[in-house]
């Protein structure tokens, strides 16, 4: 019997479904090959009953059996007798010529087939060259694709002066201006609630680490506690709670785990939730103080930033100030590193930030500089590595946590002074607050690619990553990955900036030359900034 | 007193009034001021507050009404002493007391001031609470270490969970499921919540997946030295040589004797227990007749014994097994004499004789006599006169055994390494033949094969040293070889073979001299620790470097001179033009193009072994590669320019060392080593581009905790505590460690 007679003369019907099988059908129809059942656990139970004809070839003649022709196969199941090349019907062995489909067709068009290959390093020459012009391409599209900035949440009516994130929910952001306060959802980028919290400034504000309430401050000399559940139909805006203090309060800060807070204005005060004094007031011969912070993981340890220059520490336990450093200039604020207990850094009005180690203030362990004006903000990045920074000059700067330079800068034409700045709590954005009214959306990786990413996106994404890495010493990529544009302004001014320390930096070398030798000691840069370590 | 205060004030008042109506009088008017506020200040001075009684009660009282009676009056001790009176005994006590106190004239420390005791305080404070803050330092360091960090810190572990985790509030109502789970609780199974049994969550609890890891490495670990120790043990068992076996018995036992001694000094009870059982040991010895000469075998052998060595020695050797198997442990000193008594008794008289020396290169016979083959060449020489002093070889030989002992341990070192190195020797050999036997094929191996061996005898002659005979060579060439280190050893190492020698003339020229023969074996004996002979040093004459004689005080044109005669002398063997214009001449050539050879042997005629292509295919398929531009320095003679570097790929390249790396090497090694999948595995590829900080997308990452903490730092105890010879679980471990803390 010849296979065409073989076909006209069978009562042949393909139930299978199968897409390719039926392509493959077209473009040959004398190609029979057992058809591949649907991968998926539905596809087999139907095929279980739709394919009751098979096509078989032994050494050269071809036979279409029905499959009622096999009662032993109805116990057989079919994905068993999908995966067999061999299969066994009765006593009769019958091989299968064609090799499993599964091996080596595509299941769609985008599937990968796996490519053997040859690693042998004789076959694939170059690879320094290759790689380096592969890390020069990635360091070029990082440059193209360096667009951080997101959105921009306008709807102050005057400058906006505080931030706070929500511990609980990424979408959720507070903003407090110099007139009222605003909640807004960042997904949708609107405002979700207003609410007139005080008179005159709000100085500042910070959710509640269960996130059901947050604490505001203000220049009318209140704090006040709010819902963070916008209130029903016909109930007023009125806050939870509200303390009037005897003087201005310019900072608050919340405990990480109990319901206490910290304010501070002209003395630190301790609050409990729960009373209407506080439970214990710091003073050390300072009259007043612009920011506490609570440690993040140390949990009773503060830090505040005073007016007399200085940075005090203190426990939450013990009744007196631990320690404090003056510098030569005041600094504005700090954060503390979330990750590592005794580290912070603040923001001073000199330009610079200054990350400490809190067991050893007489120096700090690295200067950041970089900004060409008074430092206003800085917050930690969730992960401890790095920091970011809001300047008086109009820009953001982003700062590892160890490296005295800045890796990334943001400034558009209108932002102004940078006010407040916050990283968000997944790593990945940035919140700028600054004095013309509105709250920017940055990303935190200017080039990086939101949303979900395929494995192999992933994959090279990591790739060009590691090839940046491994070729950042080599002058191009360098110069290329390190470009910036910056407003004229701030250009100019950091050249100058650049100049004038450099001229510094040679006198002190020629009066060093023509004084007594020993007379004039070297005085390293972290140093230059500390005046002394009060006890 | 109050009374005439008032008055006072009175009078004085009156005569102000007085003074303010005479206006005229200004003078007088002012003394009189003077006077008043005299009056008045006085007043103040003597002021005192009148006592009031207080006889009603009231709601207030004045603080300044407040007093008491006789306030004012001084106390003195006999106030208080005289109720005393009554009980002499306290009296004179207190007295004692009291008088002490009067006498003591020092006065409490006033208190620190409030700054000075805040400042305290803040100090004291700060050091807690930075001693708190510290112990995050390992964490902190670890963190920043890790090749990756995946944020949040606590994830739960991914993958399915089971239903009964999910669904919480499930609970058994129809009548089967309740049979079910009271079967099941019978059984100690989970019902609900804990979704594993007791046991299963304590061994998960036991073991982390690291520390499951770290055990299952060290569990290789000891596997592998396992099946080392064993793969060794095999080997060893599969040597034949006998003379190798006794040789590791004797160091076996040499070495359980040394524990043993160990072991009475740390453990006695251990030791005794030992004792016991070698006791044991000996005397089931003792009772059979195993080795003790009369068996069968021994019979025959003793029949033997008279004609054949071989049968002797054997006889020997068991005997010697009986005699350390029944010895008794005593103290060494008494051990002597009774194997003397213990040999005389049971070793027939045969043994006792002196054995011929078959192989002179035996090494436990060298041990004694090492000077001997020299000695021996010598004497072939000359008939030998023995010193009394040194006597003859035999007596020599007796004298020396105490020696022997002596140096037996390192002696069987020594042997077990020779036994090693000739194995290795062995298979070298062994490669080597096999190499010739490739050698066959190839002309080019075996001209290598002659080069080297060509190349062989100058490497050694060094070592043998100049002028040894042939006599001395195996003993010489079984001395190890000597590290020469300071100058001195140079000179020493030269004057040991120089010294051999003479001594060696001096035997020859001088043999009847007896001195002479003593000092020279005793040169030979201990050739490095010799002194230096200051004649053999002194008496060699110096190089002399012949100076123009001139006058140090002269014109400079003569010192300039002078100068370039030295540096001319000085740098006389350094050719530097020649160098250089050899350098340059190398660097014209590699610069030059190759002609490139494409020619393939037996394509389009016959090929093979010795068969050479054509002339022309040759000479067709050879490629001339066009003539480079002339180089930059070809009429420059004196200068040789670098064509080599291109200022196209500068731009490319790193010029200064970056900051983490030592050397270029290291930097260059980074660089060199591709990271991509063209050149690696896709499992490498995914570890080596693995980037530092994964976050999840739209997980909160929070501040680390305490319990991160504290979890690390139980982990740091538990980590390294994991024994390496110990079998039992980790579970096991913790617990005898509780209890160990528990007993502490």
């Amino acid at each position: 019997k010849t296979t065409r007679g073989m076909l006209s003369d069978s009562r042949v019907f393909d139930a299978c479904e199968n897409r390719k099988s039926k392509r493959r059908k077209k473009q040959s129809p004398t190609d029979f090959r057992l058809s591949r059942l649907r991968r998926d656990s539905s596809g087999t139970s139907r095929s279980n009953w739709k394919i009751n004809t098979m096509i078989m070839k032994t050494n050269n003649s071809i036979y279409l059996c029905r499959q009622s022709f096999f009662p032993s196969r109805n116990s057989c199941s079919p994905v068993q007798f999908r995966n067999s090349s061999f299969i066994h019907i009765h006593a009769m062995k019958v091989k299968v010529l064609s090799r499993n489909p599964d091996d080596y067709v595509r299941e769609t068009k985008l599937d990968i087939q796996r490519v053997p290959r040859n690693y042998d390093p004789s076959l694939h020459p170059f690879e320094v060259p290759r790689e380096y012009t592969r890390a020069l391409n990635a360091t070029k599209l990082e440059r193209v694709f360096a667009k951080p900035f997101l959105a921009s949440l306008d709807g102050h009516r005057d400058g906006v002066n505080c931030m706070a994130k929500h511990p609980k929910s990424l979408s959720t952001m507070l903003s407090g201006s110099c007139d009222g306060e605003v909640v807004w959802n960042l997904t949708k980028r609107e405002c979700v609630r207003t609410l007139q919290a005080h008179e005159g400034f709000v100085r500042g504000m910070v959710v509640r680490f269960c996130g059901t309430s947050f604490f505001t401050v203000g220049d009318d000399k209140t704090i006040k506690q709010w819902k963070m559940e916008t209130p029903g139909y016909g109930e007023e805006e009125e806050p939870l709670n509200t303390i009037l203090g005897k003087s201005v309060f310019t900072s608050i800060d919340h405990h990480q785990k109990e319901g206490v807070f910290v304010t501070c204005g002209q003395q630190v005060d301790i609050w409990d939730e729960q009373r209407s004094s506080p439970i214990r007031s710091f003073s050390w011969g300072v009259d007043s103080f612009s920011c506490v912070r609570f440690n993040p993981v140390e949990t009773e340890l503060l830090a505040s930033c005073a007016s007399d220059r200085s940075i005090v520490l203190y426990d939450m336990r013990e009744a007196t100030p631990l320690k404090k450093v003056i510098m030569n200039m005041r600094s504005n604020t700090l954060c503390w590193n979330p990750m590592e207990a005794y580290n912070f850094t603040c923001s001073n009005e000199d330009y610079n930030l200054y990350t400490y180690d809190m067991r050893y203030l007489d120096k700090p362990f690295t200067v950041h500089m970089d900004h060409v004006s008074a430092v206003l903000d800085v917050d930690y990045s969730p992960t401890g590595k790095e920091f970011v920074s809001a300047s008086f000059d109009k820009t953001i700067r982003i700062f590892p946590k160890d490296s005295g330079h800045s890796r990334e800068v943001y400034h558009t034409k209108r932002m102004q002074h940078v006010i407040s700045i916050k990283w968000s709590s997944d790593n990945k954005y940035i919140l700028s607050a600054s004095d013309e009214m509105n709250i920017r959306l940055w990303k935190a990786n200017a080039s990086e690619k939101l949303g979900l990413l395929a494995p192999r996106e992933k994959a090279a994404v990591n790739y060009s990553q590691k090839l940046k890495e491994k070729f950042q010493h080599h002058p191009q990529i360098r110069r290329i990955s390190r470009h910036r544009h910056l407003p004229k302004s701030i250009y100019s001014q950091s050249k100058e900036l650049r100049v004038m320390k450099e001229a510094r930096r040679r006198k002190e070398r020629n009066v060093r030359k023509h004084s007594k030798p020993g007379s004039m000691p070297v005085v390293t840069e972290k140093e230059k900034h500390v005046v002394t370590v009060v006890k | 007193m109050d009374d005439e205060d008032d008055e006072e004030l009175q009078r004085a008042l009156a005569d102000d009034i007085i003074s303010a109506s005479e206006d005229e009088g200004g003078s007088d008017d002012e003394r009189k001021h003077c006077k008043l506020l005299e009056a008045i200040s006085s007043l103040g001075g003597k002021k005192r507050k009148k006592l009031t009684e207080r006889s009603e009660a009231s709601i207030q009282v004045s603080e300044f009404t407040v007093n008491a009676e006789g306030e004012g009056d001084k106390i003195h001790l006999s106030d208080l002493i005289g109720t005393l009176d009554k009980t002499p005994s306290a009296l004179i006590k207190t007295k004692k007391q009291l008088k002490n106190l009067q006498h003591n004239q020092s006065t409490l420390e006033t208190p620190l001031t409030r700054k000075e005791t805040e400042k305290i305080q803040r100090e004291v404070a700060f050091e807690k609470t930075s001693k708190e803050v510290s112990r995050w330092q390992s964490v902190v360091l670890q963190n920043q270490k890790a090749e990756q960090l995946v944020f949040p810190l606590n994830q739960e572990p991914s993958g399915p969970k089971r239903i009964e985790q999910v669904v919480a509030g499930w609970k058994a109502q129809t009548p089967l499921e309740q049979e079910i789970f009271s079967l099941l609780r019978m059984n100690k199974q989970p019902l609900h919540d804990p979704v594993l049994t007791p046991t299963e969550e304590a061994s998960l609890r036991a073991m982390s997946l690291e520390e499951a890891k770290i055990r299952r490495a060290e569990l290789q670990k000891t596997r592998v030295l396992q099946s080392y120790y064993e793969a060794k043990a095999k080997r060893g068992k599969r040597i034949k040589s006998k003379k190798y076996h006794r040789i590791q018995k004797k160091v076996m036992r040499k070495e359980y004797l040394k524990q043993f001694d160990e072991m009475v000094k740390t453990d006695p009870a251990a030791a005794l227990e030992e004792l016991k059982k070698m006791e044991l040991s000996r005397m089931k010895e003792r009772m059979s007749l195993k080795h003790q000469n009369s068996g069968k075998w021994a019979k025959s052998k003793a029949i033997m014994a008279k004609y054949d060595d071989g049968a002797r020695k054997a006889m020997q050797k068991q005997l010697e097994v009986n005699k350390d198997l029944t010895q008794k442990l005593v103290i060494p000193a008494d051990e002597d004499e009774e194997d003397e008594e213990e040999s005389a008794e049971t070793l027939p008289d045969f043994v006792n004789d002196v054995e011929p020396i078959l192989d002179q290169v035996n090494p436990w016979m060298r041990g004694k006599l090492s000077t001997e083959p020299m000695m021996e060449e010598s004497n072939r020489l000359h008939p030998p006169v023995w010193p009394r002093e040194v006597g003859k070889p035999g007596e020599g030989r007796d004298d020396q055994e105490e020696d022997e002992e002596q140096m037996e341990e390192t002696e069987e070192e020594s042997l077990l390494r020779g036994f090693e190195e000739r194995r290795k020797l062995r298979q070298t050999e062994d490669v080597k033949v096999s190499d010739d036997e490739e050698a066959g094929l190839s002309n080019f191996t075996s001209l290598f094969h002659g080069l080297v061996n060509h190349m062989e005898p100058p490497a050694d002659q060094p070592k043998a040293g100049p002028g040894l005979g042939q006599g001395e060579s195996p003993a010489l060439l079984e001395e190890g070889l000597v590290r020469v280190r300071t100058l001195e050893d140079v000179e020493l190492l030269s004057q040991d073979i120089s010294a051999s020698d003479t001594a060696l003339l001096t035997t020859r020229d001088l043999g009847t001299e007896e001195t002479d023969t003593q000092s020279a074996t005793q040169q030979a004996d201990k050739k490095r620790k010799k002194m230096i002979d200051p004649n053999e040093v002194l008496t060699k004459e110096a190089k002399v470097i012949e100076m123009p004689l001139a006058p140090t005080a002269v014109e400079d044109v003569e010192d300039k001179e002078e100068q370039r005669v030295i540096i001319k002398e000085a740098f006389a063997g350094d050719d530097v033009i020649s160098d250089f214009l050899k350098d340059k001449r190398k660097q014209e050539e590699a610069g030059r193009p190759k002609v490139i050879d494409l020619t393939l042997p037996g394509w389009g005629e016959w090929g093979g072994l010795g068969l050479q292509p054509s002339r022309s295919k040759r000479k067709r398929f050879r490629v001339k590669v066009a003539p480079p531009p002339p180089r930059q320095d070809q009429k420059l003679p004196n200068i040789i320019i670098a064509e080599k570097r291109d200022s196209s790929i500068a731009a490319h390249q790193v010029c200064q060392l970056p900051f983490p790396f030592e050397n270029p090497i290291q930097f260059e090694r980074t660089i060199r080593s591709p990271v991509g999948r063209t050149w690696n595995t896709q499992n490498t590829v995914q570890k080596i581009t693995a980037p530092k900080v994964v976050t999840q997308l739209g997980a909160i990452i929070e501040p680390i905790a305490r319990e991160d903490l504290i979890k690390d730092i139980r982990q740091a105890v538990t980590g390294p505590s994991i024994n390496l010879e110990s079998d039992q679980g980790p579970q096991k471990k913790r617990r005898s460690q509780q209890k160990k803390k528990k007993a502490s």
